[in-house]
């Protein structure tokens, strides 16, 4: 039923404003607006929630023990009382009536405004998945959710925080603060994507993880499971995960209903102009109900602008809220993390990057025309708002752009910094290098012994060689002392990085490191994500070091071995199955002779390396032509890769007149053997069964020319660019020997040769003699070099065509979207 | 279809710091870039300098490395970095609740 409305106090004839919402920004504007002009309005605030005014960012302290309720009581009873503002507490406004200017509760009762302002916030969003309404399954936006998280916390047991951004990390803090088994589902590869760059988020991930949390990134929910209450929620890809409890925290849309229903515009949120005006000139919104120019907002600094601005407009000193940057910073104990801005690298923006590993600092602030335009902090905020001032303020940095990245400390310093008087300055007991614990007079005694490179000081004392952070520093010291004079060492293995090859995949192993974000961090790359140099070489040296274990990342790879074909200048593929020592079967050639029909390849030829290569098939075609290559037994060629490529082979005993041994069926056994192998470059076999040499042995990677006695076995040789003859490994009497040696060969040059280095090139650099005396002296060491292999091997030989065919990365393959212009304009 | 924009698809279809086309018939396909830090770019589908296929380079900060020679070609503006010279159309994109809108006049002038 409907009451009639309550009439104003005879006595009171101002006009009557109406707050919906009793939360954080209705609060402040009210406040903004006593501060302005105490008398103006009679007030009324109306709220959902049966409290006062609190500071809603603080929950996550409380849900964490960290504060109590009280704590964060922002205004108590008193100020309603002193200001004379009516607060109708725990019952929601359930309608407007703009044209007779009431709002009514869902008690029944109507109020009539002259001004109304609506401040209903943002309503949590809930996956709409099955199950999503079991008991048990809370969101993390009011007192009232914390009540319920902390009751079932008080239960024990497991949680599952579905969301890793702000929120979800929040809420999975203080659950596990108090004592509950967290999991944060994270539907992105990253978590916080909005506001970190993946070197941030890789940070804290681990930091979480090393805190006992579980974290899953790229886990998207299906359904939440339980009976009568939630026991556990399903992924997609059928992973099960305990639960007694399910916060949601994936996001939040504006609290729109009311404004809607009443008529009022509304796109995202309820649309306001610089004054908070809605499309109804005696209704105005703030906070995170609204839209303004497109944008809505999830975060109080800019609901605080905007309150000034409604403030302003009411007492009729507009003003005009503009919208300004904003910055995140996580609450959580112990883990300092800071965003600002806009940190994504787009046109003439350039990145600086300062990464110290051993103190789990990660920083990057970007900057446009000398100009600071964002910011990623990670384990030391202490600069985050120093750079956001400077962000906001648009100033140049120009004077100080070289020391930007250490802070204001630094960088205030009015004279620009020389590094070689800095260094000059310091006392010689001075610690340059942490990671090693190695004094300026150490490296200075070193340099003097004639240690004139960096690479000779990091061999002579260890100073860089570990993390590389004082590089700069070790630099300084080598120019001073020399004068200038400084050696360069071998090239680094990019531009990231002052490390070279042999350094990365010796930190690698020392360390354990599992993954390219971690290189990059630990060894302090200079960029945010690599380049098209480095990514490749850092996905090798770490699946070579971690077999199995290791997951590929495919955007690390050249386009060849993402596409497993060979790209050509039209920007098709060609398509060269693997023929087992390059013999072929009628029922291999019927279907390759299908393919080359059904999908109108322009061109197949015989191959220098024995077998057919299709040309012309378009990307969108792989996966078809592949399967139908695979239906008659045919698997990935790996004419693209860095890996082992083909085995050549000659006729040998079974028909040659002058075969010695069965070249052909070795041939064919030792491609099955090595076949799916990833390498520093491509790796090509030839077995040839009489020293005739048809296969031309002495110029593969590998060469097996078979005499009577047995298998003289030839290393390093190369036909490319600079043809180099092989060199004699030695003769071994038996087939299993050869296939040993071969194996232990190929581990040897996954192990130590540069990425990108054939074995020609990496032969000559460590010599022969070096090779030999890894492989042949010791039985036992070439073993565990062939065992290493073999294990590796159970992990690649599954052909990655077939996967493809089957509907793996399919996204790979297709186009996202087709438009067809001509029926678009009919 | 109407509208300014057209809607493409979610961006999470696009893989993090790689590339998906969207084909214009009679016409150039239209890479779609996602780079580390989640944003979105569109090129014409051709290198400045032999047509090669952008969108089966190695993206990296905001560039792309392209997969035939090697040149690199910065996102925001499609011009050739470092000492080489050209520069690549680039194409109007923007996201919205997580789709990736591609500017139709632009597209559709993709075609001709
Ligand atoms: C198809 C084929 C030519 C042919 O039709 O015969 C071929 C084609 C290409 N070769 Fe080759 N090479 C082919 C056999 C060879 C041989 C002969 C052999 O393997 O016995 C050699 C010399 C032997 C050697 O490698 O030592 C050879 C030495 C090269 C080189 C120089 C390598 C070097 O170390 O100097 C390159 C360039 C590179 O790898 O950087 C190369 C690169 C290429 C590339 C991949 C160029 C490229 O990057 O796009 C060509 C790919 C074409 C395609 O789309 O398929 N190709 N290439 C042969 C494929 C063999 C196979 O069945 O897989
Ligand atoms: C756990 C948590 C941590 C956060 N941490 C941060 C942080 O670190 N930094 C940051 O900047 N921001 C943070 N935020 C976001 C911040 O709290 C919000 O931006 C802010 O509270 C929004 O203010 P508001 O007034 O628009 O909405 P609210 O504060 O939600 O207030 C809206 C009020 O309106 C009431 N209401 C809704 N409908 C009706 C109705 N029909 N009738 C009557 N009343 C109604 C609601 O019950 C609510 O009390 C956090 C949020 C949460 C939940
Ligand atoms: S020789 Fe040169 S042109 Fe011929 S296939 Fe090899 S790389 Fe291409
Ligand atoms: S076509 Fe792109 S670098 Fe040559």
């Amino acid at each position: 039923m409907k009451h009639d409305p309550i009439e104003p106090p005879a006595a009171d004839a101002r006009e009557h404003l109406i707050v919906i919402g009793n939360g954080m920004a209705g609060c402040r504007a009210v406040e903004e607006l006593l501060a302005r002009d105490p008398a103006r309005y009679r007030v009324t605030i109306i709220g959902a929630e049966p409290l006062v005014n609190y500071n809603r960012i603080m929950l996550s302290p409380v849900l964490a023990g960290e504060k109590s309720f009280e704590d964060i009581v922002i205004n108590d009873a008193g100020w309603y009382a002193d200001n004379g503002i009516t607060l109708l507490s725990g019952d929601p406004v359930a309608a407007i009536d703009r044209a007779a200017r009431t709002v009514t509760t869902r008690s029944g009762l109507t109020l009539a405004y002259d001004r109304l302002l609506i401040a209903t916030g943002s309503d949590p969003f809930v996956i709409p998945v099955p199950g999503h309404d079991l008991p048990g399954v809370v969101s993390f936006r009011d007192m009232r959710d914390v009540e319920a998280m902390l009751a079932a916390a008080a239960r024990g047991g497991s949680a599952v925080v579905i969301g890793g951004g702000l929120l979800g990390l929040e809420a999975a803090h203080g659950l596990s603060l108090r004592g509950m088994r967290v999991t944060v589902l994270h539907l992105m590869p990253t978590l916080m994507e909005r506001q970190l760059d993946e070197a941030a988020a890789w940070l804290l991930k681990s930091a979480l993880e090393a805190r006992g949390q579980t974290v899953l990134t790229g886990a998207d929910t299906a359904a939440i499971l339980g009976d009568g209450r939630v026991e556990a929620v399903r992924l997609k890809d059928g992973t099960e995960i305990a639960a007694d409890l399910v916060v949601m925290a994936v996001g939040i849309r504006p609290a729109v209903a009311l404004a809607r229903a009443a008529g009022l515009d509304v796109g995202r949120g309820i649309r306001v102009d610089d004054h908070m005006v809605t499309s109804d000139p005696a209704v105005l919104a703030v906070g995170e109900c609204v839209e303004h120019e497109g944008q809505v907002y999830g975060l109080v600094a800019p609901l605080w602008d905007m309150c000034r601005a409604l403030a302003d407009g009411l007492v009729g000193t507009p003003s005009g809220y503009r919208p300004a940057p904003t910055a995140t910073k996580l609450k959580v104990a112990g883990l300092d993390v800071f965003s600002a801005g806009d940190f994504a690298v787009g046109d003439g923006a350039e990145d600086i990057v300062l990464r110290d590993a051993s103190r789990g600092i990660y920083k990057r602030v970007v900057v446009r025309d000398d100009r600071v335009v964002g910011a990623v902090l990670y384990g030391d905020t202490a600069d985050g708002n120093w750079y956001f001032d400077l962000l906001k303020r648009g100033e140049s940095v120009a004077p100080f752009r070289d020391a930007l990245i250490f802070g204001q400390a630094f960088a205030a310093e009015s004279a620009p910094a020389d590094p070689r008087a800095a260094v000059a300055a310091l006392s010689d007991g001075a610690e340059i290098c942490g990671c090693n614990g190695v004094s300026k007079g150490k490296v200075l005694a070193c340099i003097d012994g004639g240690a004139h490179g960096l690479d000779a000081v990091r061999a002579g004392c260890k100073a860089s060689a570990s993390c590389g952070a004082c590089t700069g520093t070790v630099e300084a010291l080598l120019a001073w002392r020399l004068d200038g004079a400084v050696e360069t060492g071998p090239k680094t293995l990019c531009r990231c990085t002052s490390f070279g090859h042999d350094d990365v995949r010796r930190e690698i192993v020392a360390q354990g490191m599992r993954s390219i974000p971690e290189v990059m961090q630990r060894l302090h790359w200079s960029t945010p994500d690599g380049c098209a140099s480095c990514r490749p070489a850092l996905n090798y040296y770490l699946l070579c070091a971690l077999p199995g274990d290791y997951v590929d990342d495919q955007q690390s790879r050249f386009v060849n071995e993402r596409l497993h074909a060979n790209i050509q200048k039209d920007g098709t593929y060609s398509v060269v199955p693997r023929m087992w020592g390059g013999i072929t079967s009628p029922r291999e050639l019927r279907a390759i002779a299908d393919v080359v029909e059904k999908y109108d390849a322009p061109m197949v030829k015989v191959t220098g390396g024995q077998r057919l290569d299709i040309f012309g098939i378009r990307k969108e075609d792989l996966p078809a032509v592949w399967a139908d290559l695979n239906a008659a037994g045919m698997v990935s060629g790996h004419a693209y890769g860095k890996a082992l490529r083909t085995v050549k082979t000659c006729v040998g005993s079974e028909w040659c007149r002058f075969g010695t041994q069965d070249s052909t069926g070795l041939g064919v056994r030792i491609e099955r053997a090595t076949w799916g192998s990833w390498m520093p470059h491509k790796f090509k076999i030839a077995v040839s069964g009489c020293p005739r040499n048809c296969a031309e042995a002495t110029i593969k990677d590998f060469g097996m020319v078979c005499v009577d006695s047995g298998y003289e076995l030839h290393v390093g040789g190369n036909g490319g660019i600079k043809v180099r003859a092989t060199d004699l490994l030695c003769k071994v009497a038996t087939e299993r020997e050869a296939i040993e040696m071969c194996a232990a060969f190929i581990q040897l040059y996954r192990e130590e040769a540069r990425y990108l280095e054939r074995t020609a090139p990496w032969i000559e650099r460590v010599g022969l003699a070096y090779v030999q005396s890894r492989l042949l002296p010791d039985a036992d060491a070439r073993a565990e070099l062939a065992q290493r292999f073999w294990f590796s091997q159970q992990f690649t030989q599954d052909d990655p065509w077939a996967a493809r065919a089957a509907g793996a990365e399919r996204e790979h393959h297709a186009p996202m979207a087709r438009f067809q212009p001509q029926e678009e304009m009919a | 279809m109407t509208g300014e924009w057209l809607d493409i698809g979610w961006i999470d279809e696009i893989p993090l710091r790689g590339s998906r086309v969207v084909q214009v018939d009679g016409g150039d396909d239209i890479a779609l870039f996602r780079t580390g830090d989640g944003q979105v770019f569109a090129l014409r589908d051709r290198c400045p300098h032999q047509h090669g296929r952008l969108s089966q380079g190695i993206v990296h900060g905001a560039t792309v490395t392209c997969p035939l020679h090697n040149w690199r070609i910065a996102l925001a503006s499609g011009e050739a970095q470092g000492e080489d010279r050209g520069c690549t159309p680039t194409v109007p994109v923007k996201l919205s609740g997580g789709r990736v809108l591609l500017c139709r006049a632009s597209t559709l002038r993709a075609a001709a």
